[in-house]
């Protein structure tokens, strides 16, 4: 079943034009990857997806629902839920009230709770008292991650976890993964780490200015494509 | 001249400035809107509470409670409606709106209870005082303190302890980001306003049964405030008590050692203080 596209998405900042007619399509139960260089329109494409841009309705569709023109909040509270590009933890909030503001907009019965966070992410607990900002980058994006996870979202968007940080810690927070989908999550992971991206997907669509290049199960696609598509032809 | 009695008269006047100011600081705080017509809102308040006195001879602290839901239904409305619609990345829109509701706020007053300056009655009260040995000490003064005291505690009690003091805090941290957590920013900013209603209605009835009122005295409440409130350190509420409190106890002083000095040594005293802090007693840590 598809659980949520994007038909022919456009997306503007005043005049510029940042998205061109992207169609990306999520199967329930799956992870897609969008990869691409940077400027190349992933984290509009999240923040479209999310209501923080607005769009035309039946620009994105939730369970066949149009969906494209719904502010943030309510597309939160349909399930849909974003670690954002940079983390933005809240720095007024300590790391259990930034967990705790996840659940805000949508209280449903699932797995994740503060509980079930803390045993994802262990490290959490100790530091459950500190201010988010107080932490390091990768406990921040564990935080971030939680936080994204309190709602029970059907869909999670993850822009950029691994940015910024080191690879031991990376690995740490991609090995949350599995557990993520066994939870009834399904997944978009925007990533620059093209081979982690290939890794954990079952489906990947390659972004250049604005537009998918290239989009296909990560067997199907050859280095060469990739490196065609992520930098144009010839490049 | 008996100081420990003078300062104390001081401190307790303090209470009074904070319950301006309270109001006040947590809008700024939240959504950092200077709301130019928070004086008059409070002498509004103290006109709706005289209103529910005259007509349904009850105590004022009941006509109060009975305000205190109107008011937060106004303070709610005019955020939605009108507040809302200028906040943004320029100060100046929602600087020129507030000072446009302050006058009209003001002509209203006047052309529905006259320029005579009205008192809200609360007999024996009044009068009473307390004997302490080296002070005495008003009843109303020390329930003016007493009830700035409260109203910091319960606002503190939601900021930090409550679902709703989160969204309050993220909102003001990042509004984009809290949208992602099913947070309404509009509705929170419409919330926090009611709130400041409430509190504006505290104020106005301390202000009402304290002395005489009428339309045109706003803005220089609004000045107290607005001191009250740098002094102490934007968006910290004991901050805000701190700073009615210096202000307060200059005025007493001042007006101890020559009545004419009183206005003038509170307004030295807040500028003494931004000389020496500039950010207040109590900044916050980031902003
Ligand atoms: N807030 C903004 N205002 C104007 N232009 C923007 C804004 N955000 C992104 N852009 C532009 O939109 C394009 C796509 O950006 P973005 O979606 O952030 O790319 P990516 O996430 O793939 O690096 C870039 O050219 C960028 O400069
Ligand atoms: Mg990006």
């Amino acid at each position: 079943m598809t659980l949520l596209e994007t038909r022919a998405l456009t997306a503007r900042y005043g005049d510029f034009q940042a998205l061109f007619g992207v169609d990306i399509a999520l199967q329930a139960g799956q992870t897609v990857a969008i990869i691409g260089a940077n400027g190349a329109g992933k984290t509009t494409l999240m923040r479209s997806i999310a209501g923080v841009l607005r769009n035309a309705p039946e620009q994105v569709l939730f369970e066949g629902r149009s969906v494209g023109a719904l502010p943030a909040d309510e597309i939160t509270a349909l399930g849909i839920a974003m670690v954002p590009e940079g983390r933005r933890l809240f720095p007024s909030l300590s790391v259990e009230e930034n967990l705790l503001i996840g659940a805000y907009g949508r209280k449903v019965q699932g797995h994740w709770g503060l509980e079930a966070v803390y045993g994802l992410f262990p490290i959490l607990r100790e530091r459950r008292l500190n201010p988010g900002t107080a932490l390091s980058g990768g406990q921040q994006q564990m935080v971030a991650i939680g936080r994204a996870l309190m709602s029970n979202p059907r869909v999670l968007l993850c822009d950029e976890i691994s940015l910024g940080l080191a690879p031991v810690v990376i690995r740490d927070i991609y090995a949350a993964l599995p557990r993520i989908k066994e939870a009834g999550a399904s997944v978009v992971l925007v990533e620059q780490d093209i081979g982690q991206a290939m890794k954990v997907s079952d489906h990947v669509y390659c972004m250049m200015e604005g537009r998918v290049t290239l989009s296909g199960s990560p067997a199907s696609l050859s280095r060469a494509a990739i490196h065609d598509a992520y930098f144009g032809a010839h490049a | 001249m008996n100081w420990i009695d003078t300062i104390a008269q001081g401190v307790l006047l303090g209470g009074l400035y904070a319950l301006f100011a309270a109001g006040l600081s947590l809008v700024f705080g939240i959504m950092r809107l200077v709301n130019l017509a928070h004086g008059d809102l409070i002498v509004m308040g103290a006109y709706l509470i005289l209103l529910v006195v005259s007509v349904t001879g009850i105590n004022p602290f009941l006509a109060a409670l009975i305000a205190m839901p109107l008011m937060f239904a106004l303070g709610w409305g005019l955020q939605r409606v009108v507040l809302n619609r200028v906040l943004g990345p320029d100060i100046l829109p929602p600087l020129l709106v507030t000072f446009g509701l302050s006058i009209v706020v003001q002509n209203v007053l006047l052309q529905g209870f006259s320029a005579d300056s009205q008192r809200v009655g609360a007999g024996a009260l009044e009068t009473a005082s307390v004997d302490l040995g080296v002070v005495t000490l008003g009843v109303m003064p020390l329930l003016t303190f007493a009830s700035a005291i409260a109203v910091i505690v319960c606002l503190n009690w939601v900021f930090y302890r409550t679902s709703l003091g989160r969204a309050f805090r993220a909102t003001s941290d990042d509004p984009v980001t809290a949208s992602l957590m099913g947070i309404k920013p509009q509705g929170i900013f419409a919330m926090a306003t009611g709130i400041a209603m409430i509190v504006v209605t505290i104020a106005a009835l301390y202000l009402g049964m304290r002395a005489n009122f009428d339309p045109t005295i706003g803005p220089a409440r609004l000045i107290y405030a607005f001191e009250a409130v740098i002094i102490g350190g934007l968006g910290s509420l004991w901050g805000t008590l701190a700073g009615g409190v210096i202000i307060g106890v200059a005025q007493t002083l001042g007006a101890a050692i020559n009545p004419e000095w009183q206005i003038l040594a509170g307004h030295i005293a807040f500028l003494v203080v931004l000389l020496i802090r500039p950010r207040g007693l109590f900044p916050r840590a980031f902003d």
